[in-house]
């Protein structure tokens, strides 16, 4: 038997020598996603992103000891801390925080440093997903890298982003700002004991009304008025709701849980499930396919060659792209 | 490009487990170890305090790392060294390289590596010789 089959017979053995073939995306890891593939797209995938110290671990901690108290599902927690840009080494800490999963077989916790990628996954975060769901894990939660701004790709992999807040971290400006909030499918205003508390929840309450305007009826110098909202694709008939947390005590755990159900429940009805399944696919796809290319232009190129047309571009007797049109011979046009 | 040329390819990257087993709430060896081990271009997964030998065990198998590194300070690592090593063969993970730091007597020394430790480190040991031995055991 070979790995991948050793992992659907339930082996845990071969599930974590799977996951780091995966992640190190070796030839064995490339063959075992081909033949784990028909059995993906299973698992209701649970994105959980937010700024640094707004508590997405415990959070997920909490979120995974309530699925397995009150549903009985198998949960794998995929979760992603920084790589030094400068030794490529990185302190993944998150299990210190979800200590009350351990010795239950029903969960599976898995870090994963992000290895130079930006945008608050690792490069083969994917990857390791679709493992996950061919073990047969009904729920996935994937906490990203605590970076804040432009965690977006968390929204293309996951069925259901949560973007976590906290009180105390930002004017409602911050709220405004392009990025985070958009991609959200429920907000968390986690630590929701502290002071501030109201202010954060009012300042994402008047981004969300500006990010998902209704249909208006007011009275206007006695005539009823109407202002239709703009027409906005399906996705957008999800208002996200707000949940108050206090994760360290499980306060407003089961609502959050709540939601998460209702909103895989309008996924599924809305048909966005499919429309999500589709892009999320097809963006996997494309960094396949993006990746295939460098290394192929890696292959081809030579380090002197690249070394040499790159001090062509810094004498400045060479612009940028006409460097590349040189180092491909011409087939980037 | 070029940073390929000063980070290691992912496969050799090489994957700590840094465990603090024990009720003491002593964890700074731990985190500067931890730290070291990072600036050495490794992955460290650190589980903090009060862990044991069967959270240990059954955090290597989820992180599938390399080595698992405990510090022990409560004098228990007699008791703590086998189960954990026990625990890791019942797993499948023999393989897999474990370091102790803390208080150890030279007494206990080679008991430990008899029952398969690779390294043990007291107060004052270096960081440099630490990493230095880490590499070469997992590299073999």
């Amino acid at each position: 038997m070979n790995l991948a089959e050793q992992l659907l017979s339930g082996n845990r053995l071969a599930l974590t020598r799977l996951l780091t073939q995966v992640e190190n995306d070796t030839p064995e890891g490339r063959s075992a996603l081909t033949e784990l593939f028909p059995h993906t797209g299973k698992a209701h995938l649970i994105g959980v992103t937010g700024a640094p110290g707004t508590g997405k671990s415990s959070l997920v901690n909490q979120l995974a000891l309530h699925f397995r108290v009150q549903d009985e599902r198998r949960v794998a927690i995929v979760a992603v801390d920084p790589s030094s840009p400068f030794t490529g080494g990185a302190v993944l800490g998150d299990r210190v925080r979800m200590r009350d999963l351990a010795g239950d077989p029903g969960v599976f916790i898995r870090s994963m440093a992000s290895r130079g990628s930006l945008g608050g996954l690792a490069q083969a975060t994917a990857g390791l997903v679709q493992v996950f769901d061919a073990a047969g894990y009904d729920t996935i939660l994937i906490e990203t890298v605590g970076a804040g701004q432009a965690e977006v790709e968390i929204a293309r992999l996951a069925h259901t982003t949560l973007v976590i807040e906290a009180p105390g971290l930002g004017d409602d400006i911050q709220a405004i700002k392009a990025g985070i909030l958009e991609i959200a499918d429920i907000l968390v205003v986690n630590k929701a004991d502290r002071p501030g508390v109201e202010n954060t929840l009012k300042a994402l309450r008047s981004a969300l009304e500006l990010a998902h305007p209704v249909r208006h009826v007011f009275q206007h110098h006695g005539k009823i008025e109407v202002v239709d909202a703009p027409d906005m694709p399906t996705y957008n008939s999800w208002i996200p709701p707000i949940q108050k947390t206090v994760a360290t005590e499980g306060e407003g755990v089961p609502e959050l849980a709540d939601e998460i159900a209702r909103h895989a429940e309008h996924l599924r009805e809305s048909g966005d499930w499919a429309a999500r399944e589709r892009s999320r696919l097809g963006s996997e796809l494309d960094a396949l396919v993006q990746e295939m290319l460098v290394t192929r232009f890696r292959d081809k190129v030579s380090e002197s060659r690249y070394e040499a047309v790159l001090d062509q571009v810094f004498q400045r007797e060479l612009a940028p792209w006409e460097a590349v049109k040189m180092l491909t011979n011409g087939w980037s046009e | 490009m070029s940073e390929r040329k000063t980070n290691p390819e992912p496969s050799q990257r090489i994957r700590v487990l840094v465990a603090k087993p024990g009720l003491d709430g002593h964890d700074r060896g731990a985190k500067v170890v931890a730290r070291a081990l990072r600036d050495a271009g490794m992955e460290v997964i650190y589980t903090g305090l009060r862990q044991t030998p069967e959270m240990i065990a059954e955090a290597a198998l989820q992180e599938d790392v390399d080595v698992v590194g405990m510090s022990i300070l409560s004098g228990a690592h007699m008791a703590l060294a086998p189960r954990v090593l026990e625990l890791l063969k019942a797993n499948g993970q023999e393989g897999v390289k474990v370091f102790i730091g803390g208080i150890i007597p030279d007494e206990d020394l080679p008991r430990l590596k008899e029952m398969g430790v690779a390294g043990v480190y007291g107060p004052g040991a270096s960081t440099e010789d630490i990493i230095r031995e880490v590499k070469a055991a997992v590299t073999g």
